[in-house]
């Protein structure tokens, strides 16, 4: 099962916190799954053109848009980082 | 140690602690982060109303820890300390903690600085501010990365 966690302004946009599902055959990396929410979830591809410096973290660290997924990852997506 | 919480800290208490678990330092920064009144105020030339600090459980202490162990193996680091706030909070009140003891000047003032600006562009915080107008996500800034430059 695949966790996808959105947060801030994504999560706002969105409406929501987080997707969980199998990984879709055919989804092999972060790219991949880019590619499968933007297709399947039409808020998702709405907000991610909204956001060009959307950042992406698998298994809490950031990872690129190359980084492979395994079956149990945690995804997590959010714009840049503005604490401190 | 690190936290991440939504209460206040005694900064007093903090230097005391830091001391007693540093053991024999002979220099101990401690930086705070407070949230200012006119923050991004040219955007519109409101004053802020409260701030609401979002982060992603897990991660935050994940990547703050990695941020402290990089400073430790650059420079001579016998303790460190933050602290971020979350949740809702209003011009003021203290954001965010960042102490570091060592036996020599240098290396607090410097391994404070570089915990400190990378919390700023690695730690997954993120900031909403409410003014006069409304609600809006705070950007990140262009100063913030190029802060990082300092320390290639």
């Amino acid at each position: 099962m695949l966790k996808i966690h959105y947060f801030a302004s994504i999560r706002e946009q969105l409406n929501k916190e987080e997707d969980n599902f199998f990984r879709p055959d055919g989804v092999k990396d972060v790219n991949d799954l880019l590619i499968y929410l933007k297709t399947t979830d039409p808020r998702f591809s709405e907000v991610y053109e909204k956001t060009p410096k959307m950042l992406v973290a698998v298994n809490q660290v950031v990872a690129s848009r190359s980084s492979e997924l395994s079956d149990n990852d945690e995804v997590a997506f959010f714009p840049p980082m503005t604490g401190g | 140690m690190i936290t991440v919480d939504h209460k206040d800290f005694d900064i007093a208490q903090e230097y005391k602690q830091l001391r007693r678990t540093a053991g024999d330092a002979g220099a101990v920064v401690i930086f705070t982060g407070l949230v200012r009144e006119l923050y991004q105020a040219g955007l519109g030339g409101e004053t802020t109303q409260s701030l609401e600090l979002e982060h992603y459980p897990g991660m935050t202490e994940k990547s703050l820890e990695l941020i402290v162990s990089r400073a430790k193996a650059r420079w001579n680091v016998l303790d460190a300390r933050i602290i971020h706030r979350i949740g809702t909070l209003l011009p003021g009140d203290q954001i965010v903690l960042v102490g570091v003891a060592s036996a020599h000047r240098h290396d607090a003032f410097n391994a404070s600085q570089y915990i400190m600006d990378f919390l700023k562009s690695e730690a997954p915080f993120w900031k909403k501010q409410t003014t006069d107008s409304g609600s809006d996500w705070i950007e990140s800034k262009k100063s913030d990365f190029d802060a990082l430059k300092t320390w290639k």
